[in-house]
């Protein structure tokens, strides 16, 4: 579904990625991992069309997608979530997962301005679906908090819940599990599964690894760059590089 | 979906409330002095209301909106009175041409951000302001620009106070009408996303380079018809009425009524309109009390007096609450 | 020939002018550098040097010499007084709140300076006489010639201090990373108070410098506030030889259009300038690099 060609991007001196490639099959979880500042959110970034890439190609269904902006990438059903989480702070619970209801929705401004009947209609069915997805992740109950005042975690399946409103093919989650207690992980594994089941593809970008070894069925290990691994949890598990880059060496 | 009707039920009757006031204002002043002071409020009214859709809703802040307002008063003005064109059509081209000017503008000024499109607005306005004193031949420069008809509608000729705040009032209600509907609806919505997480709202699929521009030009095209009103009711504009100081004025209105309150605006017009009228000396401490009003609101009262004034309301009656002796402790 | 000689008088006076501004977007750079807040209240400080000059030295009587200390002295404590109570508190708000804060303390300061001093211009006597030097056909002020070499004195001492001197470095420190300042134990707090300090008393010089020349009165701030920011932009907001030569474009350009084009819109060409830059290059025509999308 998703095809990361030899993609390499370098910062003025600093070469963030090398030639990194790899797939990401339809339907499946896969994680992304690797020790910080590997280059894994700058390859999220690249994917999600935040940055360009020095080089290389990033695949999507088949189409090239280099270079696209992500407001295009979201109504081709692509969305990402963000390490540090970039929530609309001063609309409401229910008021954020609304905006992520914009691709599926089309009033523009002369119609909302002069409360067209067209745009009444949409609005309800607005609300409804983006209640309806607050349900999903759990959160219905805050419906009419004020984003910024969520605690962390809640605001974390905020995020969630306002991405699947776009009702994406693919959902790529950059560090979902950070800064989340035990609880909460669990309880976030439990959303991802959730998401995956409906159908759509998720990709991980994370440094818990039981999180990761529990729901992903395919990883790619990133480190200073390179693509240094690829395969199921286990066959991660037992390589030797990865081991190294870990733990370092002897 | 009760939810929802309820809420804009609430909305409606809100602005019910506010248009009947409008309407019978002039009968409780028995159309004294100050219905010509509020033909001003009104057209201040519809200025803050643009300045905040884009300022309050979307956060781009914008210290050049008297551009739009006076290339709106001069278009209107030059083609009536130099050129007798009907008034009302001069006024539809003047929003037009102000329109289009706005939206070709917006894509390179709107790509900034921060200080750097404060300045670049900044810039904007005094550009203009200058190119209405330089063309002399065009617009009278700085001695003005006399002889602007009345509007005119089958028999009626807005020349009187009275008349004027009808008209200037009728725009203005609409104004707010479109304002307040446009501010609760899925435009509103994005552009507030656009406020708090321009990247988030990218994310999610807002068209969010195309969206600033069109606010931008709405902003911008409610301000020249408010200036195209301003040219038809005093008969007589001059660059003085459209330097960077009013655009300072609109700005100080809009942070009194609070960012994103459309009533808050007309609140802030209303305040800074007639606060010169009631306290003549307040001409000369004009510009302290704008530095003053600016500095204070921002930093203890972020939500202007709309939500301000009921905040402090509030914590005054809980600590009264908790000092009345009306509970007695085990 | 003669059209030569006005060109070179036009470009004399433009490096004249654009000394200022080069010294008045400096003063925005030290501040844009260690806070990132864009200091609108920058042009006030200019102007708040030529007004206190005038009335120490005119109203009160005391010398240039000793009415100029005064003046420096007096702007860079409104400067420090405006970090104090209205920057300081605010270091973490949304950037748009401290625009406005900003515009609101250069309207405040413009604001008092009306009520004490009134809309009238002023003009403060030139340092050094009135005899114009020529050089090559070209007419020069003594004044220009102060100008000259106050900039270039207040340039290199500004080089000296940043790049020489542990504040200096520590104040260079804090613009490229603030958290690993703190780490190594520099007052951040401190440095910021400083750079409006630094940043206050240079564009009191730049206003002193310029008044006998251009008058001055209660709202020369926004102009050449504006103009100053303008050369900063063109340097890409650096502290040094970046916004000299950028205040040296403006102020050339400024001064050739104004000649040769027409003398009404001559205000207008900086800001043009500025604008056709923040599009094109809001980078500044000195600094290489790409710019991000997001």
């Amino acid at each position: 579904m998703l095809k990361i060609e030899s993609i390499t991007k370098i910062f003025g001196g600093l070469t963030a990625l090398q030639g990194v490639s790899f797939s990401i099959a339809a339907g499946e979880i896969t994680g992304i991992i690797g020790p910080n500042g590997a280059g894994k959110t700058t390859l999220f970034n690249i994917v999600t069309g935040i940055y360009d890439p020095t080089s290389g190609k990033v695949y999507y269904g088949g189409t090239d997608i280099t270079g696209f902006p992500p407001e295009k990438l979201a109504r081709l059903g692509m969305v990402r979530t963000f390490q540090g989480i970039e929530l609309f702070g001063q609309m409401t619970v229910l008021e954020n997962v609304m905006v992520g209801l914009h691709t599926k929705s089309r009033s523009g401004i002369i119609a909302s301005a002069l409360k067209l009947p067209a745009h009444l209609r949409e609005e309800r069915h607005i609300r409804e679906r983006a209640i309806s997805w607050l349900e999903f992740a759990g959160i219905a109950e805050l419906a009419h908090m004020k984003a910024a005042n969520l605690p962390f975690g809640k605001g974390r399946l905020l995020e969630i819940a306002r991405a699947m409103a776009v009702e994406p093919q693919i959902i790529l989650l950059d560090e979902p599990a950070a800064g989340l207690n035990s609880r909460e992980t669990a309880d976030l594994a439990t959303l991802i599964m959730k998401i995956k089941d409906s159908g759509i593809t998720v990709a991980v970008v994370e440094h818990d690894m039981e999180l990761v070894m529990e729901i992903c069925s395919r990883i790619v290990v990133i480190n200073l760059g390179h693509k240094l691994a690829e395969g199921t949890p286990r066959e991660i598990q037992e390589d030797e590089k990865v081991i190294t880059a870990y733990l370092g060496e002897g | 979906m009760k939810f929802l009707e309820g809420s804009m039920k609430q909305e409606l009757m809100k602005f019910f409330v506010f248009a009947v006031a409008v309407f019978t204002a002039p009968v409780f002043f028995k159309g004294g002095y100050i219905v010509n002071v509020l033909v001003f409020v009104g057209i201040y009214t519809i200025l803050a209301v643009a300045l905040n859709l884009l300022l309050g809703l979307a956060g781009q802040i914008s210290l050049g909106q008297a551009a739009f307002f006076g290339l709106g008063a001069y278009i209107s003005g030059v083609l009536t009175a130099t050129y007798a064109v009907n008034p009302w059509v001069a006024m539809v081209i003047a929003a037009i041409a102000v329109g289009i000017v706005a939206f070709i503008l917006g894509f390179p000024i709107l790509k900034l951000k921060g200080h750097y499109l404060a300045m670049a607005t900044l810039g904007m306005g005094i550009i203009v302001y200058i190119f209405f004193n330089e063309t002399v031949d065009l617009t009278g420069g700085p001695s003005g620009l006399p002889g602007i008809p009345n509007l005119a509608i089958s028999g009626i000729i807005f020349d009187s106070d009275i008349k004027n705040y009808y008209l200037v009032w009728s725009f203005a209600i609409v104004t707010i009408l479109l304002s307040v509907n446009l501010s609760a609806s899925r435009i509103g919505r994005a552009l507030r996303a656009i406020h708090d997480s321009e990247v988030a709202a990218r994310i999610l699929g807002v068209n969010v380079r195309l969206l600033k521009v069109q606010i931008f030009t709405i902003s911008g095209i409610f301000s020249a018809l408010a200036g195209s009103l301003y040219a038809h009711t005093v008969q007589f504009i001059s660059p003085a009425s459209f330097g960077f100081n009013v655009s300072i004025e609109l700005l100080t209105m809009v942070i009194i009524g609070g960012l994103g309150s459309i009533y808050g605006s007309f609140l802030g017009a209303a305040i800074l309109t007639l606060l010169p009228e009631l306290f003549r000396t307040f001409q000369d401490y004009d510009i302290v009390v704008y530095g003053i009003v600016l500095i204070v609101m921002t930093m203890f009262m972020p939500g202007g007096l709309v939500r301000g004034i009921p905040l402090l309301a509030r914590s005054l009656l809980a600590k009264v609450k908790s000092g009345l002796p009306s509970e007695r402790r085990v | 020939m003669e059209l030569f000689e006005q060109i070179l008088q036009y470009i004399l006076s433009g490096l004249s002018t654009g000394a200022i501004y080069a010294l008045i977007g400096l003063g925005f750079a030290i501040i844009y550098n260690s806070t990132s807040i864009i200091n609108f209240a920058q042009g006030e400080f200019v102007m708040l040097g030529g007004m206190l000059t005038l009335f120490f030295h005119i109203t009160l009587g005391l010398s240039l010499p000793l009415a100029i200390i005064l003046a420096i002295v007096v702007t860079t404590a409104v400067g420090a007084l405006f970090e104090r109570l209205a920057i300081s508190p605010l270091k973490d708000a949304e950037p748009i709140i401290l625009i406005i804060i900003t515009i609101g303390g250069s309207i405040l300061i413009r604001g008092v300076a009306m009520l004490l001093w009134g809309k009238d211009t002023h003009a403060l006597p030139m340092f050094s006489g009135n005899e114009p030097i020529i050089l090559m056909g070209a007419a020069m002020m003594p004044q220009n010639l102060w100008i000259f070499g106050i900039t270039l004195i207040i340039i290199t001492a500004n080089r000296l201090f940043f790049h020489h001197s542990i504040s200096g470095k520590a104040m260079r420190a804090c613009s490229f990373n603030r958290t690993a300042s703190r780490l190594v134990g520099i007052d951040v707090k401190r440095m910021i108070l400083f750079s409006f300090v630094i940043s206050s008393a240079m564009g009191a010089a730049a206003g002193i410098i310029i008044a006998p020349l251009t008058m001055t009165s209660y709202d020369v701030g926004i102009m050449l506030g504006l103009k100053g920011f303008c050369a900063a932009i063109i340097g890409g907001m650096s502290s040094g030889m970046g916004t000299v030569a950028g205040g040296l474009i403006v102020g050339v350009l400024e001064s050739l259009g104004a000649g040769l084009i027409s003398s009404g819109y001559k205000d207008a060409i900086a800001f043009i300038i500025l604008l056709l830059i923040l599009f094109i290059r809001p980078q500044g025509l000195f600094i290489k690099g790409e710019a991000e999308r997001v």
